[in-house]
């Protein structure tokens, strides 16, 4: 068995990598520049833009960024969970507007159908292409194997919901349905027969979209009968990179709401100094702490202790996911009345904590997995 | 956390097979008398020698003390004891008696006192042969510590001590006591100094322990009333105004934020047969299977399991943390995850035992007394300890202060 390391296999290499991001995000995406590049209006009918900036996305396609997971036989770096985990909690800190997570949801969907095709697919990515998962049905279903696409004679047909950054990805990689069971399938954004139709979203630094398949083109990344799997060996990593994002949007709330509750006066104190505010502040500290040891150790396990990262994952996801909701509701609380509205920046990682939450599974769901897991099936 | 965690040192993996090797061949086994839950409620005398016995056997081993230099008791290593501390758990070995002597007294007299009386004091303080109890609380100073009234006049070389404390543990088996108290009214922080006092030695003579029950109908903590009980001047630590500063070392290692590890053990369960761990939230799935309710056990109702699950995650969360406490670039401000460790645990402990109520149902009602209690009665009685937890060594909502204080920066509160 490999050794499970102490600092959760956070190397050199990975702690610069993460403080080359914070950097990186704290000089080019600083709220009051997102808040003009996606709140620029309040007009409830625009809600279904997709604004970001393709620019940084460039750089941070050439930073090397988005191919940190992919093997370098594949033209990637090759480096382990953690280090995307540490991008990911970079980019939640920035709330920043890309298809950095879908990337690498799926090249870790990519990196389990060890096929050629998917190999072939990792080296685009590597190249540049941002990538997203077309997995999931009509009702939302988290389950691998609800899809409400099909496939026949190499042509997919039907519709994938819930497709996260959608406009922004150059393709998607679809789970779909054929007589011999569900399989994985690539196909261009722009491919002829496909047609994405925006979701209309309240998470302002998000794009979400369902895509109509007609006929179209694909290309087969794992066989009939064995895409459930794949989908399974990769969701560990899926969560963890999800709740990456949530600890560092978390870690924005709890820090912007402390320095609020420094300056603001009321009763010729600062807020702080009524513990009505102070003690659900170190609340949202505790929860935000235990989700990111709780994460670094999803991650870990999926790079060094496979057998028990499911389990780890849906702890991390479960954690991660209450403690966005709690400090995204604490902090527009302990704004008062300015928190409540559109011009104060908190909104912006409220929603996309509340987005990110639901990904996936809420905590709820994690939980009732763990329970089967742990206590055993209902009888 | 396992010890595959860790990576340790040539020094620390030798001292690791050391530990392994001794208590492989010297466990103690089973204790012949009924244990309390840990080491602050006990009042059996028997039950105190027999665990003595074992904390003088494991000092003699090397396992107690580690980090601290050879002339005062220690076993001059570097960063053993954590690996020690380890190995005694993993071997669920019995918990250490003497808990306030190595957790609070041994770091504060070893960075506040005199080199005689480190040398004198410590080396049965960390065998176990001279329980230690800590006179800090009084009727009017609890949270708000630096209020004492216990008084110390000097007379020469001597001081003459004056006053009331409240909630001692242990202070019935003591031989010394770690006492704050004041030795000038002038001024709320600088007027207090800290001794070390002899109590067992001055009963009747100055010193008078009387027991107070607690709320599970047990001993285990007492009053302490000195009457002009006289201390030499070595035995003050640091000084004379001090106290304050020296009662931070005090404060900072009970709550297991200071530099030095404490020695700790207590990986037993109570009795011979009994798989109860009310500190381990997996011992609540056991308890649900064995629940019934409408014919059904307590582990299929998805309102219990959801419960349960979240203290799972918790309890992983906090060891995970403790993971993370150890790296420092994975750490935010140097003291945020060491001050977060007492709220993490005492608040695990008490929801754990709460939720026990609700899957045992009815049958929660039954007393440690009744044949019929399940587990033995122990979850509702670590319900009403577990308050002990969260009330003692400076009281969550303190606790919740310090982190908003000194992490977060936010205004100071009263
Ligand atoms: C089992 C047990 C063992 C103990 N052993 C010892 C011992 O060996 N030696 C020793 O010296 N002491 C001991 N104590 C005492 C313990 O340290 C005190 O009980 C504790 O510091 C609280 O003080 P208090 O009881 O006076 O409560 P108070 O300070 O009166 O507090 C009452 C309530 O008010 C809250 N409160 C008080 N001030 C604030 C504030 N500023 N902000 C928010 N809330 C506040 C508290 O959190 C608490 O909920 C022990 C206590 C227990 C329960």
């Amino acid at each position: 068995m490999t050794e499970r390391p102490k600092n959760f296999g956070f190397s050199e290499d990975e702690t610069m990598l993460r403080d080359s991001a914070r950097k990186f995000f704290q000089d080019n995406c600083p709220v009051d520049k997102l808040h003009s590049l996606v709140a620029y209006d309040h007009d409830v009918n625009r809600s279904n833009d997709c604004n970001w900036d393709r620019d940084l996305w460039q750089q941070i396609v050439e930073l090397g960024w988005t191919a940190v997971c992919i093997p370098e036989a594949a033209g990637g770096v090759g480096m382990p969970l953690v280090a995307a985990v540490a991008l990911a909690e970079e980019a939640g800190k920035a709330a920043f507007p890309s298809p950095l997570l879908a990337t690498f949801n799926a090249t870790f969907v990519l990196n389990a159908c060890k096929s050629d095709a998917a190999t072939k697919a990792l080296t685009e990515i590597a190249a540049g292409k941002a990538t997203s998962l077309a997995v999931t049905n009509q009702q939302g279903s988290w389950e691998p194997a609800d899809t409400d696409v099909s496939i026949d004679g190499g042509k997919l047909n039907g519709v994938s919901y819930y497709v996260q950054e959608a406009r922004k990805a150059d393709q998607f990689l679809v789970s779909a349905t054929h007589a011999d069971g569900v399989g994985l399938y690539l196909v261009d954004s722009n491919a002829d027969g496909v047609e994405i139709v925006p979701d209309n979203i309240i998470d302002l630094t998000r794009d979400q979209a369902h895509i109509e398949f007609n006929n179209a083109d694909a290309i087969e990344l794992a066989a009939p009968g064995t895409g459930i799997d794949v989908i399974n060996q990769a969701l560990p990593a899926i969560l963890c990179i999800v709740s990456a994002d949530m600890v560092g949007a978390g870690e924005w709330l709890l820090q912007t709401t402390v320095e609020y509750a420094k300056t603001r006066v009321q009763f010729d104190h600062p807020l702080g100094f009524f513990q009505a505010v102070k003690h659900p502040l170190v609340n949202v500290m505790l929860d935000i702490d235990r989700a990111k040891s709780l994460t670094y150790n999803a991650a870990c396990a999926v790079d060094t202790e496979p057998e028990a990262a499911e389990k780890f994952a849906r702890m991390a996801k479960s954690q991660a996911g209450d403690m966005a909701v709690f400090s995204s509701s604490r902090a527009v609380q302990f704004h008062g009345g300015i928190g409540f509205t559109w011009e104060c920046f908190v909104h912006l990682f409220f929603k996309r904590q509340m987005h990110n939450q639901v990904l996936y599974g809420d905590a709820k769901y994690q939980r009732a997995k763990l329970a089967d897991m742990l206590i055993g099936d209902i009888a | 956390m396992s010890d595959a965690d860790a990576k340790d040192s040539p020094e620390q993996a030798e001292f690791r097979a050391q530990c392994q090797d001794w208590l492989a061949k010297n466990h103690p086994g089973r204790p012949p008398v009924k244990l309390p839950q840990g080491a602050l409620e006990l009042y059996d005398p028997a039950a105190l020698a027999w665990l003595q016995k074992w904390q003088k056997s494991a000092y003699d081993a090397g396992m107690l003390g580690c980090d601290y230099p050879t002339e005062v008791g220690g076993g001059g290593k570097t960063d053993c004891q954590a690996i020690a501390n380890q190995e005694m758990q993993q071997a669920r070995t019995p918990y250490l008696p003497n808990v306030i002597g190595m957790g609070m007294a041994a770091p504060t007299i070893f960075f506040h006192s005199q080199d005689d009386v480190k040398a004198e004091l410590l080396p049965k303080l960390l065998s176990g042969e001279e329980i230690w109890c800590q006179g800090f609380s009084e009727p009017g100073a609890g949270s708000d510590l630096a209020n004492q009234q216990t008084f110390a006049e000097r007379d020469g070389d001597n001081w003459v001590i004056n006053g009331h404390k409240v909630w001692t543990s242990l202070a019935h088996f003591a031989t010394w006591m770690i006492l704050l108290c004041r030795t000038s009214k002038d001024d709320k922080y600088n007027g207090l100094s800290y001794f070390v006092v002899p109590i067992k030695s001055a009963i009747g003579n100055g010193v008078t322990i009387k027991p107070l029950i607690k709320i599970t109908g047990g001993t285990g903590f007492n009053e302490v009333l000195f009457e002009n009980l006289v201390v030499e001047d070595r035995y003050r630590l640091d000084d004379v105004g001090a106290g304050w500063k020296v009662a931070m070392t005090t404060l900072a290692h009970e709550r297991g934020a200071g530099p030095m590890v404490t020695p700790a053990s207590g990986g037993m369960s109570l009795e011979e047969g009994e798989t109860v761990s009310t500190s381990n939230a997996m011992s609540l799935v056991d308890l649900a299977q064995s629940q019934k309710r409408n014919n059904k056990t307590a582990a299929d109702d998805p309102m219990i399991r959801d419960e349960i699950v979240k203290l799972v995650i918790r309890q992983e969360g906090m060891r995970q943390t403790m993971r993370r406490m150890t790296v420092p670039p994975l750490t935010d401000h140097p003291m945020r995850i060491p001050l977060q460790s007492k709220l993490n645990y005492t608040e695990l402990f008490q929801d754990m035992a709460e939720l026990a109520y609700h899957i045992e149902g009815a049958a929660s009602s039954l007393n440690v007394t009744d044949e019929n209690a399940p587990a033995g009665g122990q979850w509702p009685f670590a319900f009403m300890n577990s308050f002990g937890m969260t009330i003692a060594a400076g009281t969550n909502e303190v606790q919740r202060n310090i982190l908003g204080e000194r992490v977060l920066g936010l205004a100071k509160s009263k």
